[in-house]
């Protein structure tokens, strides 16, 4: 039975105000320290990219080209994760610097500032692992959870994992577009699409222009060792990048809801939520720096708007709230959640329950469920 | 970045060229260059102003000159005009509004703003008290209306009180350096001798220039001015007679300026009048949570009675369909920029200062009068 159903109401309340206590004391305390981390941490990254991009240049030397990969791929991680998907959310928008406000950021991915902030701030994080309403759940291709009807095409879900990783910038960039709704369940027109995807593309342009068309002719004869290693460090940000994201919500243990649960749901039971449906990694200093500390993706599901840098700070305290009310908080190596999640994508390979655990709300689950099965399946 | 020989200066141009052209913007893309320049000196900058604090004086106990030397991306001002100055305080950028004080044909190409510090002037006090030579603050190009005239005025009278000093300050100095013949008239309003920002240079200016009459007015007639207590047109009369000749210049806080346009609209005269208000007088702050004042959607012309319920409710209410997403404040797809007014965050009850920044549509209300850029 997931402790969900078994907390009271003066237990939510009491979990709310416990959070909010830590949320505005955090706040409150936001400046100087906060400044300077997010400029040193820009300052490194942008010199990081430079070096890299420098050392492209002469990639017909082996460890030149070896150690322009590395710079190039890190400064590329660094940019996504702990800048610029901290800065989109808010983070830094008290600071009052254009340049790193969630308005007018934008990172080097191919996904747009508007459609980032509206697939992932919104719906990833308002909704977070509810059916039908997060489309984090599989991307529109994958079967993440046992409660999305088993189809013949997710036989290949672990091929299709390894697809949506790969390319994980582009289909992050497409997924506001729900391309679903148009190949699969034609609830979208073409036009309808052509218009959505215009964005897009203008921004999609820009960034495989820069990558693989001036770079490389920047090197002249030695364009394809450029064009090779910008190959090599946008692979290597979308995997990192997408194995991060994938140890955040899709470990085994982690909860998904029906859209039920969200009929007037309260601060408390929010919270609760997205402490259930979150799990972290646990790693040193850099490992939490290069997943943009999603490695506290609880913390981060808690205080989207909190620098994430002072998770590390925050997450003894909510652990020790997660005891106090008997919730779980799931945590372990990058390695064990990361197998984990493989786990599941294989098992949800294959018809019925991908999980043999936890019944309770999962057979609730679908009596709450009953009639929007089929919208659940439009999930899929 | 600043040149000083032709050679430098071509290369400098070159260089400026080449970071604004298409091709420095697609590989920079999506940061743009500015952003990969001030990695390796703060003042590196292809479009912006940024400048080099140069030096740090206190010629009154409560105030502060610097001495800055912008980048190659200053156009230059005219005396009167404004600078708008960014420094980030706590994490926090400010921009404040200074004149230079400096005369246009200042040799090294800095610029020198003075600024008071007030009991209540976070910037200012920040200014005289933490800022340090070696600094680097971000300006904007020169503003403003009030300036001196190109064909200059045959008889110039300048007034200022306190800090206004400034803008007047400069027009003496460039008048002064460019040999200008006619009669100058600086009639100057302080509390005290001691706080009278370049009291010194002035007094030299006027030992100095034959053409230029020094009248300072203290608060009680012991300080040695010239003159004593607030303005009035008592001042004027006696000490200023040809006053409606001349083409005044006026800068000072709002009560003192309010008197001085009555003496000019009296005289019909107003039109030889220039003024530069450099502190708004700030609109009443309503503190319980009654609602008051209105909501101002300035791009959209829209105006509506502020009815209590929060910015994103109350645009929506009046036609308007700002972005908005999670409508608790985690998302902010609502974010937008408030020009003028206080805000209260319903999450921690703080009220905001009435600076413009950036606030969450979703969970602020107005306290009073609020202008959104929506």
């Amino acid at each position: 039975m997931s402790i969900y159903s078994t907390l009271t109401p003066e237990q939510f309340d009491a979990i709310g105000q416990e959070l909010d206590a830590i949320r505005n004391r955090e706040i409150a305390d936001l400046g100087e320290k906060d400044e300077k981390y997010i400029r040193n941490l820009i300052k490194r990254q942008r010199q990081l990219e430079v070096a890299g991009r420098g050392l492209l240049m002469v990639g017909f030397l082996p460890p030149a080209w070896l150690a322009g990969v590395a710079c190039l791929s890190a400064a590329k991680i660094l940019d996504n994760m702990e800048i610029g998907h901290n800065v989109m959310h808010g983070q830094y928008d008290w600071m009052g610097d254009k340049n790193i406000s969630s308005r007018n950021f934008d990172w080097d991915n191919t996904c747009t500032n508007t459609a980032w902030k509206q697939t992932h701030n919104y719906e990833h994080h308002t909704y977070t692992n509810v059916l039908d309403k997060d489309h984090d759940i599989g991307y529109g291709i994958l079967r993440m959870s046992d409660e999305q009807e088993w189809e013949p095409r997710f036989l290949l879900n672990p091929i299709l994992a390894v697809i949506l990783s790969t390319f994980f910038q582009h289909f992050v960039a497409v997924q506001s577009l729900k391309l679903e709704d148009y190949l699969i369940y034609k609830t979208k027109t073409k036009e309808e699409l052509k218009a959505e995807f215009k964005p897009t593309w203008k921004k999609m342009r820009k960034q495989l222009v820069k990558d693989y068309l001036m770079f490389p002719a920047l090197a002249g004869p030695f364009a394809p060792f450029v064009f090779a290693g910008n190959v090599a460090a946008n692979l290597a940000r979308n995997l990192w990048s997408s194995q991060v994201i994938f140890n955040g919500h899709f470990p085994e243990e982690v909860e998904q809801f029906p859209e039920s649960v969200l009929q007037d749901e309260s601060r408390g039971h929010w919270y609760v939520r997205q402490m259930l449906g979150s799990a972290n990694f646990e790693g040193g200093r850099l490992m939490h720096i290069m997943s943009g500390n999603l490695s506290f993706q609880i913390e981060h599901h808690l205080f989207p708007d909190i620098p994430a840098h002072r998770y590390a700070k925050i997450s003894p305290e909510v652990k020790a709230i997660c005891e106090k009310y008997g919730l779980p908080y799931n945590t372990g190596s990058f390695m064990r959640q990361s197998l984990s999640v493989w786990k599941r994508i294989v098992k949800l390979s294959l018809p019925g329950k991908g999980k043999g655990s936890d019944k309770g709300l999962r057979g609730k689950v679908v009596s709450l469920m009953g009639e929007s099965q089929s919208a659940v399946r439009k999930a899929a | 970045m600043s040149a000083t020989t032709p050679t430098s200066r071509r290369f400098q141009q070159g260089l400026n060229r080449l970071l604004q052209s298409r091709v420095a913007d697609v590989l920079s893309y999506p940061h743009g260059v500015d952003r990969y320049l001030e990695v390796f000196n703060p003042l590196w900058s292809a479009k912006e102003v940024r400048a080099r604090v140069d030096a740090v004086q206190h010629l009154t106990a409560d105030s502060v000159t610097l001495t800055l030397t912008p980048n190659s991306n200053w156009q230059g001002f005219v005396p009167g005009q404004y600078v708008q100055l960014t420094v980030s305080i706590n994490g926090k950028l400010h921009t404040r509004c200074y004149s230079p004080a400096n005369s246009l044909y200042r040799k090294d190409g800095s610029i020198e703003i003075t600024a008071k510090a007030h009991a209540d002037g976070f910037v200012s006090r920040y200014l005289r008290d933490v800022v340090r030579v070696g600094d680097v603050v971000t300006l904007s190009q020169s503003g403003g209306e009030f300036a001196l005239p190109e064909q200059r005025p045959e008889r110039v009278l300048l007034i200022s009180g306190g800090s206004g000093i400034t803008p007047v300050m400069s027009m003496l100095r460039t008048l002064c350096d460019e040999g200008y013949q006619g009669e100058i008239t600086f009639l100057h309003y302080a509390n005290r001798a001691q706080d009278m920002i370049y009291a010194s240079e002035v007094n030299e200016i006027a030992t100095h220039f034959d053409n230029v009459t020094l009248l300072r007015a203290f608060a009680d007639e012991s300080e040695g001015g010239e003159l004593s207590g607030l303005f009035s047109s008592e001042h004027l009369f006696k000490s200023v007679p040809d006053f409606a000749q001349a083409t005044a210049f006026l800068c000072g806080p709002p009560p003192m300026m309010a008197a001085v346009e009555k003496v000019w609209d009296e005289q019909g005269i107003s039109d030889r009048l220039h003024k530069e208000q450099f502190t708004l007088a700030t609109a009443a702050v309503d503190d319980g949570g009654s609602a008051e004042g209105e909501v101002r959607f300035v791009r959209s012309e829209t105006l509506v009675t502020n009815d209590g319920k929060t910015l994103l409710e109350q645009a929506e209410a009046a036609g308007l369909n700002p972005e908005s997403g999670c409508r608790m404040g985690i998302c902010y797809s609502c974010t937008c920029k408030k020009t003028a007014g206080k805000i209260r965050d319903l999450r921690t009850g703080e009220i905001s200062s009435g600076d413009e920044e950036d606030i969450q549509l979703c969970v602020s209300v107005p306290v009073g009068t609020v202008a959104l850029d929506i």
